[in-house]
């Protein structure tokens, strides 16, 4: 425009910047107020000013209420204008300001006439800014425009109907459902454009919920040839999210069969989305993943960055799924280690770390330093995380190994990348006992100077719980005390606890640690007194147990849940003691979740999954009248109750709470033609129903859930397993399933469904102990209960331990589950908490005799759950 | 990595434009992967000064994969989240620069783009919606953006047009007059 050429030419000759750079926004919208309200109108002058207040927002100023209304009303007497320029700014004006300025719905007629209206270019672009700017209240009036709009011949407009209806549909779902045959009639006609892609995309956000209808979607246009890239690379994923979510439905295989047909599609773009879906769906065999990996080998050596790159990412993905798979690609990948895009590069030679063999694994660790230098910490926690697996899958070359992590400690990064390293370093710590001591040490060194408090307080917590087993305990003393002179209040009461656990574990270290513990009671900080305090107090008592309920014993109760049982504690009148045995048990993989239990798969957002993690809810508190029963203890998995594909498929996940089992059975309807009211699932056996919550509903597609409560009898008169025989129990309502409309008539009905077993294992939460035997030790002898079995049907003895350890439901500690080759004894340590919170151990000596002969012992906090466990095992 | 992503059309995080010292000559943001201006700035000079000696065209920071392209003093970028397909966005990517290649007659630098802003906020919007791809034909886009810059004003252009209209048809009427005369 010759406005601001103008313009920059003047300011050529002083500082030589354009001064759409420098707007002042209060003279901009003082310039467009009285611009836009001048007559005539100039549309010259006029374009010149919207564009300088796009400039305006561009650059990211906060403007006003107050000032964006009286600007936007301003811009709103631009629709008197006809030039075509004016127009379409306006319309970019209105989005742009529809989120700051109020009142925004006064054009809604100025847009909807021109939406109606005979210029092509205006029409789509009205119709974003209309669904842009509309309310729930105001999309009653514009439906039928939308509906006309998405089935209109022009490809722009249609386009831009199918987008905005996806934009509406994330606040109105239920409007945008009322579309929908418009959209599918979009879908299928062969308009030009990305129309077929945005009608889909549309279908499968309005669907996404309906199993049935996804698979038809798929089906439908998948077998339609005339596809754009896009839209063909979204359908590989809708197709791949179907077959991750259950691969066992009817054309599972026809899916199949789209995706690795995309492999051969003349598009690059659809051929890496099938190949890249190919490696994410991971029940793929090394088979069906060869196809996958061939055209991603051919990418590789592809003269462009971004398939280079998108192929050794994926290759890399792979890598960790299936090593054997990828391993011929290892030339390929050699090559790209060179490669000008340090980012390819360092995915090739952290793929060639999870593939390559234990020869290979020195010569790339050493050129691992050259590469960290100059590569953003996502890729550096990628190459942490190969390194890390390494360490297991070669647990001799585990020294070498921990000596790259700690060079790497030694090197700048973010909070991520140094938490990726700790984490490696401490997973080695479990691993190998070898590297323990070198890991150790690695890990003093980096807490001396460490800038993240969160770090600091893991590694002094690895060292007070791992420090005590070494052979020189009094080496780590120095390196924690450093911490309680130098650093924050909250390293120093972590400090504080490590110097408490070796005072509890090191009895000849005692003296010295009581020393220090005192210095530390005089901390100006609150929280680091308290604890020196309370540490000197108990070790003072001279108290063994109580000792080792407060110092070295851990805590098994989930934070979450314990948090909640104390808020709800402070809710009644307090009179009670709080009972510790009503919080539920953390299980050792919530647990373990933070240090990632699968290295190789561990997923790329740790942060995500652990605050998934502890939000995970208490199920019962979402029904109101189940309230009353939590907090739930544990959760069975879902068990199918039904076969699948039958005319209704029910699940059900066991809840046990303190005296309760809640039962709650997953329901879904697959018949087109039946409306279930009423449903709920009657149980025969051995226990008495208290409460029952139906489904009143239940409509074709739809999964819900309804409950059966019955009552348990206390531990005396427990019996090792109790059988329900469950029946569905509803009415029927018939309904025309092409249009919804349901009889008035209605008939008793009922579904045998399979029994349900309550076991042993459903009354037992497990707890992992670190130190297996000082809680045995703990517990003491009393309660202890011992007896031989023989088992005649076990032919080796890891299967009688996968067998025991299923059976009853405890956690295997001290890796005990894994049998040694060749060994013909083993010994099985279990670990768990009865429901009521007893604790229990169990002791599971194995031998391999003609059969496995067994002898057990049980220790419990109960005798009755001691007497209990050895029953039911016989 | 997640491989499978949900389907949706959401694709794009943002399309941003900066010049060769890093200054942001126009950023659209598209999900508020950055809340604050501040950030976004922040993040773009940590992205130009990733980007810029490079030759390569893509690269991942912060768990975004952006793809870019650089022309004598300007920088495109694409961003998409960590687990998009590299080459949906490379292909966004190739339809902005093509677009605005067109637009600017070839001439696709700093100066060139500034004086047609208008138009390459017509481009930006026509490309993507909110995060969704609209269209990635770049001609198509290119005609549908180039705004001729008619001189004259809605007011004076009626008038003159009017005025044309009657002086002609007087002409027409005196010729048409004169014939009749004539016979």
């Amino acid at each position: 425009m010759h406005g601001f050429r103008r313009d920059k030419k003047e300011e050529e000759d002083g500082s030589g910047s354009h001064s759409l750079l420098h707007l002042d926004k209060s003279s901009v919208l003082q310039e467009a107020r009285a611009t836009f309200n001048g007559t005539p109108v100039v549309a010259r002058k006029c374009s010149h000013v919207l564009t300088k207040i796009l400039m305006v927002l561009n650059q990211g100023e906060a403007i006003g209420k107050e000032e964006a209304t009286e600007t936007f009303f301003a811009i709103t007497k631009l629709f008197q204008s006809r030039d075509q320029a004016v127009r379409r700014l306006v319309y970019v004006c209105i989005k742009d300001m529809a989120s700051i300025s109020n009142d925004v719905i006064i054009v809604t007629s100025s847009l909807t006439k021109d939406m109606t209206g005979k210029e092509d270019e205006w029409r789509a672009p009205a119709i974003r800014a209309l669904c842009r700017i509309t309310d729930a209240q105001m999309l009653q009036s514009i439906e039928r425009l939308m509906k006309q709009a998405m089935v209109d011949k022009t490809p722009q407009v249609a386009s831009a109907a199918l987008t905005s209806s996806v934009h509406v549909a994330r606040t109105n779902p239920e409007v945008v459902r009322r579309w929908l045959n418009e959209a599918t009639e979009a879908a299928s006609s062969s308009g030009e454009g990305l129309v077929q892609y945005h009608a889909i995309g549309l279908l499968y956000t309005a669907r996404k919920h309906d199993k049935l209808a996804v698979r038809k979607l798929v089906s439908k246009h998948a077998r339609i040839a005339n596809r754009s890239s896009l839209a063909c690379c979204l359908l590989i994923r809708i197709a791949a999210k179907a077959l991750e979510e259950d691969d066992s439905v009817p054309n599972s295989g026809e899916m199949m069969d789209f995706i690795e047909g995309c492999l051969r599609h003349k598009s690059e773009m659809v051929i890496y989305e099938a190949a890249r879906s190919l490696v994410g769906l991971n029940a793929t065999n090394p088979k069906e993943l060869a196809p996958a990996v061939s055209v991603l080998q051919l990418f590789c050596s592809s003269p462009k960055p971004t398939l280079r790159l998108a192929a050794v990412r994926t290759l890399s993905a792979a890598a960790a799924i299936q090593p054997a798979a990828v391993s011929a690609c290892n030339l390929d990948l050699e090559n790209l280690m060179s490669d000008g895009n340090r980012s390819v590069a360092t995915l090739a030679m952290s793929t060639l770390l999870k593939t390559g063999g234990e020869s290979s694994v020195e010569r790339l660790v050493k050129q691992i330093s050259s590469f960290m230098a100059d590569i953003g910490d996502e890729l550096k926690v990628e190459v942490v995380r190969a390194v890390r697996s390494l360490c297991e899958k070669f647990p001799r070359k585990a020294s070498t190994l921990s000596a790259t992590l700690a060079q790497m400690l030694r090197d700048e990064g973010g909070v991520e990348y140094k938490s990726a390293l700790v984490d490696a370093l401490i997973a080695v710590l479990h691993d190998d006992n070898d590297a323990r001591n070198a890991a150790l040490s690695h890990l003093c060194e980096f807490i001396e100077d460490c800038e993240h408090t969160s770090l600091a307080t893991r590694v002094l917590h690895v060292l007070g719980r791992e420090g005590p087993k070494t052979a020189r305990p009094a080496a780590f003393i120095r390196y924690i005390y450093n911490r309680v002179i130098l650093e924050a209040a909250a390293v120093r009461a972590a400090a504080v606890t490590a110097l408490a656990q070796f005072g509890a574990h090191c009895p000849q270290l005692l003296p010295s640690i009581l020393v220090l513990l005192r210095r530390c009671a005089l901390d100006q900080d609150d929280e680091v007194r308290d604890r020196a305090t309370l540490y000197i107090a108990i070790f003072q008592s001279e108290d063994q147990s109580l000792i080792s309920s407060f110092i070295s014993g851990e805590m098994h109760y989930s934070v979450t849940a314990l948090e909640k049982s104390l808020k709800n504690y402070l809710k009644t009148s307090c009179s009670e003691e709080f009972d510790m045995k009503t919080v539920p048990i953390a299980t050792p993989l919530e647990q373990g979740i933070t240090s990632g239990s699968a290295p190789g798969s561990a997923p790329i957002e740790p942060v995500v999954a652990r605050a998934k993690a502890t939000v995970k809810e208490d199920p019962l508190e979402k029904v109101p009248q189940l309230a009353k029963y939590s907090p739930v203890f544990k959760s069975s998995g879902p068990l199918a109750l039904t076969e699948a594909l039958t005319e209704y498929t029910v699940s059900c996940v066991k809840h046990v709470t303190g005296s309760h089992v809640v039962l709650q059975f997953t329901c879904e309807n697959t018949l087109t033609d039946q409306l279930l009211e009423d449903v709920w699932v009657q149980v025969e056996g051995d226990l008495e129903i208290v409460e029952i919550v139906n489904i009143d509903e239940l409509k074709c597609g739809v999964q819900q859930s309804c409950y059966t409560v019955v009552e348990l009898p206390d531990v005396d008169n427990l019996s090792s397993t109790f059988t329900l025989a469950c029946t569905l129990k509803f009415k029927v309502r018939d309904c025309d399933p092409t249009t919804g409309e349901v009889d008035d008539g209605s008939y008793d009905d009922d579904y045998v469904l399979e029994d349900i077993e309550i076991t042993v294992a459903d009354h037992i939460q497990k707890v992992l102990k670190a130190d297996w035997a000082a809680a045995w030790e703990e517990l003491g002898p009393q309660n202890e209960l011992e007896d031989t079995f023989a088992l005649s049907a076990m032919n080796t003895l890891q299967e009688a331990v996968k067998q025991i350890h299923s059976f009853l439901g405890m956690q295997a500690c001290e890796r005990s589950d894994n049998v040694p080759e060749g060994r013909s004894a083993h010994t099985l340590l279990l670990a768990g908490v009865f429901r009521g919170g007893h604790a229990v151990l169990v002791r599971s000596r194995l031998a391999l005799s003609n059969g496995v002969t067994m002898n057990l012992s049980v220790r419990s906090t109960d005798p009755r759950v001691s007497n209990l466990i050895t029953q039911s095992v016989g | 990595m997640s491989l499978l992503r949900e389907p949706t059309l959401y694709t794009i995080k943002a399309i941003i434009i900066l010049d060769n010292d890093g200054n942001r000559m126009i950023a659209k943001y598209f999900d508020d992967i950055f809340p604050t201006t501040k950030e976004q700035r922040q993040w773009e000079k940590n992205l130009f000064n990733k980007t810029h000696r490079a030759s390569s065209e893509i690269t991942i920071l912060d768990n975004l994969t952006i793809v870019y392209r650089g022309n004598v003093d300007l920088f495109f970028y694409v961003v998409g989240s960590s687990s998009e397909n590299e080459l949906i966005l490379q292909s966004v990517l190739t339809t902005l620069y093509d677009s605005v290649n067109s637009l600017l007659k070839k001439n696709v630098e700093k100066s060139c783009l500034l004086d047609n802003m208008d138009s390459i906020c017509l481009i930006l919007d026509e490309i993507c919606d909110q995060g969704i791809i609209l269209e990635n034909d770049y001609q198509t886009i290119a005609s549908r953006c180039a705004l001729k810059g008619d001189d004259i004003s809605l007011g004076e252009q009626t008038v003159a047009q009017v005025r044309d209209y009657k002086t002609l048809s007087y002409y027409y009427f005196i010729a048409k007059t004169e014939e009749l005369y004539e016979f």
